[in-house]
């Protein structure tokens, strides 16, 4: 758009014939990739196997392989279980949240810090310090804060006069209560993509539609919003992935509870592959949140992203 | 052929890859210096709270002083995270070289995995010390797996004061007497009972007791063989506990409150603010280490007989927690063991009050008016249950507390218990 296009030179270097002879033996890309490959098949694929095997067995994890056979067995009392139920409802609870007040909330906030305002740069790391957290941490900090009795969220209501609430104590509102936190620990990080997605948008085209007569809402969204939509679509597949495997929050915070009206997928997997030694079963729910997760990723990809990954592939064209 | 560059790539790959399979065996690495090799060790133990913290430590050093050859890596975790601590290192494929354990269905497993050591003949000298009583939880087939460090039983702690300004004179007896001093508790707006809902497992101690005290002890130690828990007096236990549970007795936010937290059970307790909790021997020390302690206002009675129960009132529900051994573990964890458990040392233990007489004899060393009366009540029990979610597998265990906090939180009836800790004993027996 700017100046005269570079892209055939570039694409002449590359792939000049010298170049393109030197080392592109189908070998030296294997051994290139060899490291990472035995790392993918020994970290991923091979646990991802291994728990596909152990989830047709009963077996408690302890002493030498499994031995006791039950086919589906396992993952038929998954489907009827009221726990797992319970885990697929929060799990989606959780993500509706996220995905109608966390991500929107974020996304004004980027709009706002995108404009030029004082102290612009002290209110991004501001936002951003949640994120470097660990979940951990966090979580002790919130259950200390939302604790009944001595907890600073219900001390502050207290002085100000108003109800006190019952945060992670009761099943009505535990969910909230995690989501707040949640939010809390991640609308910086979305904040940031937005943020990096707004200052991609050229001025000119907000600029040309202004001068077509639009305002501030127009501009936003038949300008910002259409061109922000990769972004968009990136944060939403980052939330749904993060609310499938939540974990650590929600496990130092309530262990599922109360009465597992906070539990997930990952806190069950846990609850009874550890405390109950039932690595059997607790690998069939692995398999099950691995199988929601991919086919989630496949969809999404293929539907949702599509166009934004044609990009990318078009790009490695070019340059071939 | 391949190019100059496809072998450094090769090379580097290789290089790599040999970066990545270099394992070292830290655990038990021996030294061929002069004098007797150098042997480390790690202890897995749950003393985070004070005296025994102090004691262990000192326990350590003292060893190590004598024995400069031997590092001891002590490994204390707190409670509720100690045990899935070692359910995951046990599912790994090796036992702790020392560890605290409660013994039970939960060492009984490891021992069936072949991670735990038989203890029987290295230890047959000091095995005879122990009370009868004590030595029970770690043995199986005659054989020993374990030697317990501490004994004990649970009981209701209350707070005299609390209990006076309630206007009762005399602690309950009767299942009966105990609700109508919930109900006067609770008209002298003091929070009767402090539970941790969180940590689940406080809360079987009432359906336990109960089950003990209506079904019987006998009835209770079949039901575990026969894998059958539905009947009517199970189910009658869980409706005195929701009889209990309908008073609305517990502290606010109990359900997500935690033991040992800032602001759970035992603080809740320690701090005066609740009127009594159903905790074994170790509650005073936690009630002073996470909420400062009541002192001399602690009182100690046993849990109520209930009306026309076919239970006996003196018998006891609880344990301890003992010592097991790791089957690849080096000869020096067996003798700090004996070290550790002889009279001169243990006993030391029993003088702060941070656990209850094991070895015979040993009763003169008990100082402590809590420790005292615990020893005594168990000295004149007549029966005795280890905790249900050590005693059976840790599936069914863990099912009775998780079953029994869902009664609490009104999720689940009394039925439902006695449904659901059947289903799963009977699964995890086929």
């Amino acid at each position: 758009m700017t100046g005269p296009d570079t892209r055939p030179a570039l694409t002449e270097t590359l792939s000049s014939p010298r170049r393109r002879e030197r080392g592109r033996g189908p070998l030296t890309a294997f051994g290139f990739l060899l490291p990472a490959l035995v790392l993918f098949v020994v970290l991923v694929l091979g646990p991802v196997l291994l728990s596909v095997y152990f989830s047709f067995y009963k077996w408690n994890g302890l002493g030498g392989l499994p031995q006791n056979f039950i086919g589906f067995d396992n993952f038929t009392r998954l489907w009827n279980s009221d726990i797992f139920q319970g885990d697929l409802r929060h799990g989606g609870i959780l993500l509706l949240l996220s995905l109608c007040l966390q991500l929107p909330f974020s996304l004004g906030i980027a709009v706002l810090l995108n404009q030029k305002i004082r102290g612009r740069a002290f209110y991004r790391l501001l936002f951003f310090i949640p994120y470097i957290l660990s979940e951990a941490v966090t979580g002790v900090l919130f259950t200390l804060v939302m604790s009944p009795d001595i907890g600073l969220a219900n001390t502050l209501l207290r002085d100000l006069g108003l109800p006190e609430w019952t945060w992670l104590s009761e099943p009505s509102s535990v969910l909230f209560s995690l989501f707040l936190v949640i939010s809390w620990k991640y609308f910086g990080f979305h904040t940031i993509i937005y943020l990096a997605g707004l200052q991609g948008i050229p001025k000119e085209l907000q600029e040309a539609a202004r001068i077509d007569g639009a305002g501030n809402w127009e501009v936003f969204r038949h300008v910002t919003l259409p061109l922000l939509a990769p972004t968009i679509r990136i944060s939403v597949f980052l939330s749904v992935i993060g609310s499938i495997q939540l974990f650590d929050l929600v496990y130092i915070m309530t262990g599922g509870g109360p009465a597992h009206s906070s539990e997930t997928m990952a806190v069950s997997m846990v609850d009874y592959g550890v405390r109950r030694t039932q690595v059997g079963y607790s690998s069939a729910i692995s398999v099950v949140m691995f199988l929601i997760s991919l086919l989630f990723a496949l969809g999404y990809q293929r539907f949702v992203m599509r166009r934004d990954l044609e990009g990318a592939t078009t790009t490695t064209g070019n340059l071939r | 052929m391949l190019s100059r560059r496809s072998v450094v790539a090769l090379t580097a790959s290789a290089l790599l890859l040999g970066a990545c399979g270099t394992s070292n065996d830290n655990g038990s690495n021996s030294n061929a210096s002069s004098g007797p090799k150098k042997v480390t060790f790690e202890y897995y133990n749950l003393s985070t709270a004070e005296p025994m913290k102090s004691f262990w430590a000192d326990a350590i050093k003292a060893y190590t002083a004598q024995h400069p050859n031997v590092t001891i890596k002590n490994i204390s975790i707190e409670n509720d995270q100690y045990k899935p601590k070692i359910a995951t290192l046990t599912q790994s494929g090796k036992a702790p070289d020392l560890f605290a354990t409660w013994g039970g269905g939960v060492l009984k497993q490891q021992i069936d995995a072949g991670l735990v050591k038989d203890l029987s003949g290295d230890l047959s000298g000091i095995i005879p010390n122990f009370t009868t009583a004590s030595l029970a939880a770690y043995q199986f087939d005659g054989k020993t797996y374990g030697v317990p460090t501490d004994i004990g039983m649970v009981g209701f702690w209350y707070n005299k004061k609390l209990f006076e300004k309630a206007g009762i004179s005399q602690s309950p007896t009767t299942w009966t007497e105990f609700l109508d001093d919930v109900k006067k508790l609770k008209a002298a707006g003091i929070t009767p009972i402090a539970l941790a809902g969180k940590a689940k497992w406080p809360g079987h101690y009432y359906w336990a007791y109960l089950a003990m005290r209506i079904a019987g002890l006998g009835a209770l130690q079949q039901a575990s063989t026969t894998h059958d828990f539905t009947g009517p007096d199970f189910v009658a236990a869980g409706q005195q506990l929701k009889a209990l549970v309908d008073l609305d007795p517990f502290q606010k936010g109990f359900l997500n409150a935690d033991y040992s937290t800032p602001d759970g059970q035992a603080a809740t307790m320690g701090k005066g603010k609740a009127a009594m909790e159903l905790m074994g021997q170790w509650a005073p020390s936690v009630e002073k280490d996470s909420g400062g302690g009541i002192g001399g206002d602690l009182g100690f009675f046993t849990f109520p007989m209930v009306d026309g129960g076919k239970g006996s009132p003196t018998d006891a529900f609880g344990g301890g927690g003992g010592l097991s051994v790791g089957a690849q573990a080096p000869p020096e964890v067996i003798d700090f063991v004996k070290f550790a458990l002889s009279e001169a040392e243990h006993s030391k233990a029993v003088k702060v009050g941070g656990v209850l007489p094991v070895l015979k004899g040993e009763e003169s060393a008990v100082t402590d008016p809590n420790t005292k009366v615990v020893a005594e009540n168990l000295l004149q029990s007549t029966g005795f249950q280890l905790y249900l979610d050590q005693a059976y597998p840790p599936a069914v265990g863990q099912e009775v507390n998780d079953s029994v906090a869902q009664l609490i939180a009104g999720k689940f009836t009394p039925d439902q218990v006695a449904k659901q800790i059947t289903d799963t004993a009977k699964n995890e027996a086929e």
